[in-house]
């Protein structure tokens, strides 16, 4: 449609940036970018990819033509500028592409060219013809609807004359659109600009960059799309693998809270917990187990998963502390079969370690695993154990998002730690939270449960000692006593403490009054011994008045009688002599 | 495929490299490029190379394939076969100078001639 490219390169940019909703796609079969493009690239035009190197630019084309070829029935055209075909072939067949098979049905053309600028000298003018030549030859021949490019900005390099290639790649831009082929032309990441070269000048219609950033030692692949002329677009970063099965972008950067609630209760497995919830989780809820380690964390998980096993559901574990074989193992020792659900193909159970992978890839992994299981109830174990980094929240409130945006009922356990702050966190973004805690006492170590919230449910506040048995987990009352501990959470833990606190000092209060009681009646005693004294000397004197002084009255009436009658002197004097 | 090229005419040339070159040109039909080109080498050939070079040229337009067989990505390129190691030499060829560098006619160094 030659006129029609002409058109465009002169409308003002204004008015193309609004031709409507409706413009046809061709399908990059990489899951996740086909969602956030509304369907892939433009069709018959050409799309700019760009990253630095090892971004997986190369990737990108090639899924774009083995989905073509595989399954679209649209034959295309690679040529690499950076490769040897054999390689290609090699780095396509680690991602399940089966470049020799597809070349050999004509679905799949590969052109390799391998440019050593030291072999060219430049003496002149010179174009690019024969490529344009090759690729006519091919798209004639094959019927090619699909071509790669990459990366050729290698071409600035070997040409050392930048007018003429710029011109030349111009030219072959525009010619691959009067093709009515769709078109990825890579490029290498520019420091000030967005390519080394400023290529994207050259494409207008839309520019998909790759972006790979290590920190920390942690790798993380980005994907953008930085223009998408005539379509809406996710405009964000979006995080993107590189799988076994090729490349997965994942469409998710935001929490959406859109969800359907569901009034339909499933069995955690254990009856008394569904008790203790109301019947059970929520269809499609999602579940904090938080507790210190060796607490059964795992266990419970095991349970939810084994009880969906058993109602027909498929189930995912994900396991980031263990591998399969030995999580099945443990939890064939507390008596479930997990291996048998492995059989049936039922459960999925899949390791891995997120520091080792990257954030975002985990979280791009864990999609694309959800994608492929399917899963009705979903166990993340250990999640956010280990290094836990600022985003880690985010991207705890993105796995749950996926999964909650999937309808998948989902439990996480986490280490519990001190201070709580990475549960409380968490929690928010839970609908039910359960603690479980190991309590030392009397000799023995015990494990108790906790509901610590649940949404939408009346659930119980009991506290359950959980009991990991042969077969399985059991749920016993337990009984708080004065120790307090076994009441739950460090809260409730110090409410108890508290209480027993007040208790002793009732008993105190008791022993005290018993005391002053006591004292007082010793001082009435002693006060009724002392007025029993006061009254003996009151009686006493009475008794001196009333006697002794009427005898010495008398005895005096006596001596007075006597010495009359004797005609004594009237009292002798000290100092007077005895006659 | 059309070799038009031959040979050229007596023994011994004052150019120092002895022995035979095998030199081929590849180009797109006719266009103004590929056709000073060819002119361009035939002049030099001669006045270096007379007697000791034969020149193919391969018009790709009849056989594109051969682009990709041959690792040509631009025209026109003169492709030095013999003598050892291949060189290609992309261009017009105008710039003699680095012509005959590129043919290592002439030991590198600068400046017009």
């Amino acid at each position: 449609m030659p006129f029609e490219t002409t058109v465009r390169d002169f409308r003002s940019p204004l008015a193309v940036t609004t031709p409507g909703p409706g413009i046809p796609k061709a399908s990059t079969g990489i899951r996740g970018f086909d969602e956030i493009t509304g369907g892939g690239l433009p069709f018959g035009r050409t799309t700019l990819v760009v990253g630095a190197a090892g971004a997986g630019k190369t990737l990108f084309g090639l899924e774009f033509l083995v989905t073509g070829a595989r399954q679209l029935g649209e034959p295309g055209v690679l040529v690499t500028f950076e490769e040897s075909a054999t390689k290609v072939s090699a780095n396509a067949g680690s991602l399940g592409f089966d470049i020799d098979g597809l070349q050999a049905g004509h679905m799949l053309v590969v052109h390799a060219f391998q440019v050593e600028p030291s072999e060219i000298v430049n003496t002149g003018e010179f174009d690019f013809e024969p490529l344009f030549l090759l690729l006519a030859d091919t798209i004639g021949r094959i019927g090619a609807k699909r071509v790669v490019l990459d990366t050729i900005e290698v071409l600035f390099g070997a040409f050392r004359d930048e007018p003429t290639v710029r011109a030349e790649l111009s030219r072959l831009f525009r010619w691959l659109e009067e093709q009515g082929v769709t078109a990825i032309v890579t490029a290498e990441r520019g420091e000030k600009e967005l390519t080394r070269h400023g290529i994207e000048e050259y494409v207008s219609d839309c520019v998909v960059l790759l972006d790979h950033r290590v920190h920390e030692e942690i790798s993380t692949r980005r994907l953008r799309v930085v223009k998408y002329r005539g379509s809406a677009h996710g405009t964000n970063e979006y995080p993107f693998l590189i799988s076994p099965h090729g490349l997965v972008v994942l469409p998710i950067t935001s929490m959406s809270l859109d969800y359907a609630a569901s009034e339909e209760r499933i069995s955690t497995g254990m009856a008394r917990l569904d008790h203790m919830l109301a019947g059970g989780l929520f269809r499609g809820s999602t579940v904090l187990v938080s507790g210190m380690a060796g607490t059964g964390k795992t266990t419970l998980g095991a349970s939810l998963v084994d009880a969906a096993c058993a109602r027909g559901e498929r189930a995912l574990m994900v396991l980031f502390e263990e591998s399969p074989d030995q999580f099945i193992r443990n939890m064939g020792s507390v008596g479930f079969d997990l291996r048998h659900w492995v059989g049936t193909g039922l459960l999925h159970v899949w390791a891995a370690r997120p520091s080792a992978l990257g954030s975002e890839t985990h979280l791009a992994m864990l999609a694309q695993l959800i994608e492929d299981v399917q899963p009705s109830v979903a166990v993340l174990d250990g999640v956010v154990n280990g290094a836990f980094s600022a985003d880690m929240g985010s991207l705890m409130g993105r796995k749950i998002d996926l999964l909650k945006s999937r309808g998948v009922t989902t439990l996480v356990t986490m280490l519990a730690h001190e201070d709580q702050s990475r549960e409380l966190e968490v929690s928010a973004l839970m609908d039910t939270w359960l603690l479980l805690r190991n309590v030392e006492s009397n000799g023995e170590r015990n494990r108790l449960l906790f509901v610590i919230k649940s949404r939408g449910t009346a659930h119980s506040n009991q506290v359950r000692e959980f009991l990991l048995t042969d077969g399985g987990i059991d749920l016993i009352d337990v009984y708080v006593g004065p120790e307090g501990v076994s009441t739950g959470s460090a809260r409730q833990a110090q409410e108890a403490r508290q209480r027993d606190a007040g208790l002793q000092r009732g008993e105190d209060l008791v022993r005290r009054q018993r005391d002053l009681r006591r004292s007082i009646v010793e001082g009435e005693g002693r006060l009724n011994a002392m007025e029993d004294e006061i009254a003996g000397a009151r009686a006493e004197i009475e008794r001196i008045d009333t006697q002794e002084l009427r005898e010495m009255t008398d005895t005096a009436a006596d001596r007075v009688a006597m010495s009359s009658r004797r005609w004594a002197d009237p009292e002798p004097a000290h100092s007077g002599g005895q006659p | 495929m059309s070799g038009l090229g031959t040979a050229g005419a007596n023994g011994l040339a004052q150019a120092t490299p002895i022995g035979h070159w095998e030199l081929r040109l590849y180009v797109t039909g006719r266009s103004p490029k590929c056709l000073l080109a060819v002119e361009n080498l035939r002049r030099v050939c001669e006045q270096y190379l007379a007697g000791q070079y034969n020149i193919e040229v391969v018009d790709l337009l009849e056989n594109p394939r051969l682009a990709a067989e041959d690792q040509i990505l631009a025209v026109p390129t003169l492709v030095r076969k013999l003598p050892e190691p291949i060189r290609k030499i992309v261009g017009d060829l105008s710039d003699v100078d680095r012509l005959l560098v590129g043919l290592q006619l002439r030991s590198q160094k600068t400046g017009p001639v």
